[in-house]
């Protein structure tokens, strides 16, 4: 009878094969004295010796297929063994307290664990899991045990464990590792991440999968949705056969959009960027292939913590970013905080309506000593690349021009300073209220771009907060309203020769890319993982083709039949 | 004795990659080379040591070293330091 174990998807794509169990010895051991303390030092060396041999020929094997990262793993074990400091420590408890070389082990290593484990960072913990890995060998050979071996694979399978530590992991046999499951584990746990690079389906986090799963048991691995199946149905296989086809197909064709500029079937060029929140988001855009950042929310920086960031602080932050792109546009959007985003250190009082409240460029015009900073550091970043700069929740045409001489004001200051700063940077604001929209060609000839921040604009544009479930269906991507207010904002950009882009979730929602590109927005930025499926849209589209349907959806009465048109002219979204 | 004053502007702090490292390259010289970070010392060839102290990014840190070849090590330890990318 087949049986379903539900986890979290860590690594995408679906395998199907037998199970292979790695299930390790009973490592237990318990607080023992010796008569023999030269006797126990000896052991306790050779155990080390043995480790270091054992780890030195792991890393021979890793470099084939993981290759540097592996490697790195492993060396970073291997130091551990050779740790001078830990060593004299463990032959110290044997001397004092007779101890076994076991035992003394053990409270050697729980004396870093516990070190490594107060501090709740992602840096420590991954050490914490390389300590327990280097512990676990050399205990193993104490005690004359063998640990499983994941290199003795010799046949298609996949790997079923508790958990996959770094050098379970590096030892991976490519050529028969389907996919992985665990019992334990988390989502960006250091080999749910070198699983992303071999493209290897895991699921983690099952609770059961050792005890559920026996040792050939035909198993298959939905790494899409985090699903295990034992021993499936025919019907079943056969749904996952198709769809594993489907996914390897599409990953094919994205793989080779990664390093492509986005254009449509007719030849006409798009950017698709990536919104980014912190440094790590930057790492996962270009693999993504992103073509610039098209939202840099810069709130990271002043979240959990009591003072604000200094100018120095922020300055350093911004060249990672504009840098790390190379000379791909990175927009950065100034503090956008208040309404759902409340920081600590500003004492912000309590309002009724806080979305319609004290926030964003509200709170940066009236409270300049926090923007100011801000845009000395991003103008002192901007000749580390291609800098954009956006100011938040715009409303007035006044409001823009009190911003944009701050920023201009700011840049003389440094420049009388000696301090450089690029001389191409463009200046635009977020368009999310609607009395901007509305106002768009009153602006455009102030502003260098516009970015239409969808999210916002359209819970304004229906008084709906799309995050109280009971009037969430008001809120539209799709609606006409919707629709006919980004026309009007692009047009008024391109009579003044300004160029649009969207940051919100629409510009990532497949059934509006039809629609978006028809009507000539320049620029979409969404989550990276949704890049490659827009890019590879969009250049099946016929600009051309599609202007009746523009003209039809801006015609239309409700959303519903606009998704009905989109799926009428374009039929490859009649599924979604 | 050499001392030193080091900025971390890595991201990741001194993570593992670069602490391997750093360990490695301290390990080669005969002085004593120490890592200080908020008032704690450790070992520079002690990777335990290192890791426990979880320097991370913006920390200021001092590197000293003491012994017959202290100023190569401290030379070479604050090139690796650069070449790691955790320091400008």
């Amino acid at each position: 009878m087949s049986l379903l174990l539900d986890g979290l998807a860590a690594s995408s794509g679906i395998a199907i094969a037998p199970a292979y169990l790695l299930v390790g010895p009973d490592l237990s051991i318990k607080k023992q004295h010796i008569a023999d303390k030269n006797h126990e030092v000896a052991r306790l060396r050779d155990s080390f010796a043995l480790t270091t041999k054992e780890l030195k020929a792991i890393r021979q094997r890793a470099h084939q297929d993981l290759g540097h990262q592996a490697a790195a793993v492993v060396d970073a074990q291997l130091t551990m063994v050779d740790d001078p400091v830990l060593l004299t420590t463990i032959e110290r408890l044997i001397d004092k307290h007779s101890y076994t070389a076991e035992w003394a082990v053990k409270l050697a290593t729980d004396h870093y664990l516990a070190l490594f484990e107060q501090n709740d960072n992602d840096y420590l913990n991954s050490r914490a899991l390389a300590v327990r890995d280097v512990y676990k060998r050399i205990i193993s050979h104490l005690l004359g045990v063998k640990l499983p071996d994941p290199a003795a694979l010799d046949h298609r399978a996949i790997m079923v464990a508790p958990n996959i530590t770094p050098t379970d992991m590096a030892q991976l046999d490519r050529r028969y590792v389907a996919g992985l499951v665990t019992d334990y584990g988390g989502r960006t746990s250091h080999f749910s991440i070198m699983s992303k690079t071999l493209a290897l389906p895991v699921v983690v986090g099952t609770n059961a999968a050792t005890k559920k799963i026996k040792d050939g048991d035909l198993l298959v691995v939905d790494g899409i949705h985090g699903k295990v199946i034992v021993n499936p149905t025919e019907q079943q296989l056969e749904h996952y056969r198709l769809l594993a086809g489907e996914f390897a197909r599409e990953q094919q064709a994205w793989g080779a959009l990664r390093d492509q500029h986005t254009a449509s079937q007719d030849g006409r060029k798009y950017e698709v960027a990536a919104n980014v929140g912190s440094l790590s988001d930057i790492t996962v855009a270009r693999d993504r292939g992103a073509e610039g950042i098209g939202l840099l929310r810069t709130e990271f920086l002043y979240m959990d913590r009591t003072e604000l960031p200094s100018e120095e602080e922020q300055f350093k932050a911004y060249r990672q970013f504009v840098s790390g792109m190379d000379q791909q546009r990175v927009v950065a959007r100034t503090l956008d905080i208040g309404g759902d985003k409340r920081l600590g250190m500003l004492k912000l009082p309590r309002e009724a309506n806080p979305y319609l409240g004290f926030r964003a460029i509200r709170i940066g015009l009236a409270e300049p000593t926090i923007l100011r900073p801000q845009l000395r550091a991003l103008l002192r970043a901007s000749v580390y690349g291609r800098l954009a700069i956006m100011f938040p929740m715009i409303a007035t045409p006044e409001e823009f021009s009190q911003a944009r001489e701050m920023l201009d004001d700011e840049k003389r200051k440094l420049s009388r300073a000696g301090v450089a700063v690029a001389d191409n940077i463009e200046v635009g604001m977020m368009l999310e209220v609607p009395s901007a929209a509305v106002m768009a060609d009153v602006f455009a000839p102030d502003v260098d771009f516009f970015s239409i921040g969808s999210n916002d604009l359209i819970q304004y544009l229906f008084a709906a907060d799309r995050g109280n479930s009971r009037v969430s269906y008001l809120y539209q991507e799709l609606h006409p309203a919707v629709l006919r207010l980004v026309k009007r904002v692009i047009d008024a950009a391109h009579a003044e020769g300004k160029w649009v882009g969207m940051c919100g979730e629409m510009a990532g929602n497949p059934l509006a890319t039809p629609l978006l590109t028809a009507m000539g927005l320049d620029e979409f930025s969404m989550n990276s993982n949704q890049i490659l499926p827009i890019r590879s849209l969009i250049s099946h589209l016929n600009n051309r083709q599609l202007q009746p349907l523009v003209h039809r959806a801006l015609a239309a009465r409700s959303a519903r039949e606009v998704e009905m048109l989109v799926k009428e002219y374009v039929p490859m979204l009649r599924k979604s | 004795m050499e001392k030193r004053d080091f900025t971390i502007t890595a991201e990741t702090g001194i993570h593992a990659r670069p602490a391997t490292i750093l360990v490695q390259t301290a390990s080669k010289y005969n002085s004593d080379v120490t890592l200080s970070y908020e008032g704690k010392s450790v070992n520079l060839k002690s990777i335990m040591g290192v890791m426990s102290l979880g320097v991370g990014q913006n920390a200021d840190v001092t590197i000293t070293a003491n012994g017959d070849d202290e100023k190569e090590a401290l030379d070479a330890v604050a090139e690796t330091m650069k070449k790691e990318g955790l320091t400008d």
